[in-house]
């Protein structure tokens, strides 16, 4: 990650030099580090919400429930969880969330399902197999409602604004099979440094 | 049919979970309300641990959007791109996709203006918006928020992802609408 932070710095200032385009880049660098942290903020109500509700839900048994229900699939894509981690019921509604298009409840589900994870990491720091592919799942989640883009399409006077929700689904799926796939494939191209302990308990 | 089920799911579903889930939890005997504040205090210590490495990632993308890196990359693959079915006018949403969302809406929304909704170029920079993430802002939150700061193979095998679904949405507008 290191090496690729400084390759897009490097880079840009190299284009933008090259396309005399460095006028522009102050403002975007102050620009950009404002933006992220009115991003970051602006999340705070509706973690907040959805992390309390999480919480609700977890007391209530519902997590555990949900995750013992996607257990048959989760346990296959993630080996190395626990069967009874409070994270696959964490990564189960997240991914319910994600599918339905609400990005919104899909974030802090995301982020506790991380959390749980994280717990069960041998070397905290490091992505372990789990997390690389949680989040690969989370940037090529299986789409049945893209609610931003159908709202757009409405807007510019489509004559059926959802007629792309075969298509959606479809490349969604693809992409999802994808990211699976070379997840997979690439894990061992990325070992962490030492071989992997036993997590403590 | 299929369509007025999906869209009524997405605007049913979070209201159901937000009165659901506490109505259940208060028959299971769960103390509601306290519980909910414990659980939602976490919401502001999460959002201020992501702010660190989402300054770090949107830093470096404002910065290669502002060098014109990508109308450069842009003009460079054109032509190549238009052969295998994407126009010059969707392009920039392959670039921009997965690092801006709202960018990448802006793609779609010029898009849509341009050639119209129901255009070939309009349905596929909608199917490509809505089938794919904004990868490194999703990287950038969710590693943040737990500190993890070695990607390992999540970043490459995210973007595979995206190129797949780029690739199946040229596939499924040309199958699903015609050329």
């Amino acid at each position: 990650m290191s090496v690729l932070w400084v390759l897009l710095l490097v880079a840009s200032v190299a284009v933008a030099a090259a396309t005399g385009r460095m006028a522009a880049l102050p403002g975007a660098i102050a620009e950009s580090a404002g933006r992220a942290v009115s991003l970051s903020l602006g999340l705070v109500g509706i973690l907040a919400l959805w992390l309390g509700l999480m919480k609700v839900a977890e007391e209530a048994g519902i997590v555990r429930a949900l995750g013992r229900l996607a257990r048959p699939v989760l346990r296959r894509l993630f080996p190395s969880v626990p069967a009874d981690s409070p994270a696959m019921g964490a990564m189960t509604m997240n991914i319910a969330a994600n599918m339905l298009g609400l990005g919104n409840a899909a974030t802090p589900f995301g982020i506790k399902a991380m959390e749980e994870l994280e717990r069960v990491n041998p070397e905290p720091g490091t992505a372990t197999d789990a997390q690389a592919l949680f989040c690969a799942l989370n940037t090529a989640s299986i789409q049945l409602i893209p609610a931003s883009v159908i709202a757009l399409r409405a807007a510019a006077g489509a004559r059926q604004p959802a007629d792309i929700l075969g298509a959606t689904l479809l490349a969604s799926t693809c992409a999802t099979v994808a990211a699976i796939a070379s997840a997979w494939a690439l894990r061992r191209l990325f070992r962490s440094s030492p071989p992997l302990k036993p997590p403590h308990v | 049919m299929f369509r007025s089920v999906l869209e009524a799911i997405s605007v049913w579903a979070i209201p159901l979970v937000v009165a659901g889930v506490p109505l259940y939890a208060l028959t299971r005997k769960v103390k509601v309300y306290p519980v909910f504040v414990e659980g939602a205090k976490e919401g502001f210590q999460v959002a201020i641990r992501v702010i660190p490495p989402l300054v770090a990632v949107v830093v470096a993308l404002g910065m290669l959007r502002a060098s014109g890196a990508m109308d450069g990359l842009a003009a460079l693959l054109a032509p190549l791109t238009s052969r295998i079915g994407i126009p010059a006018s969707v392009l920039p949403m392959v670039l921009v996709r997965p690092l801006s969302g709202g960018a990448a809406l802006g793609v779609v929304a010029d898009v849509l203006r341009s050639e119209g909704p129901d255009s070939y170029a309009g349905r596929l920079a909608s199917v490509m918006a809505g089938s794919t993430e904004t990868t490194f802002y999703v990287l950038a939150v969710y590693f943040g928020a737990v500190g993890v700061t070695r990607y390992r193979q999540a970043l490459p095998a995210a973007l595979l992802a995206d190129l797949a679904g780029f690739a199946a949405s040229v596939v499924a507008v040309r199958f699903l609408f015609g050329p």
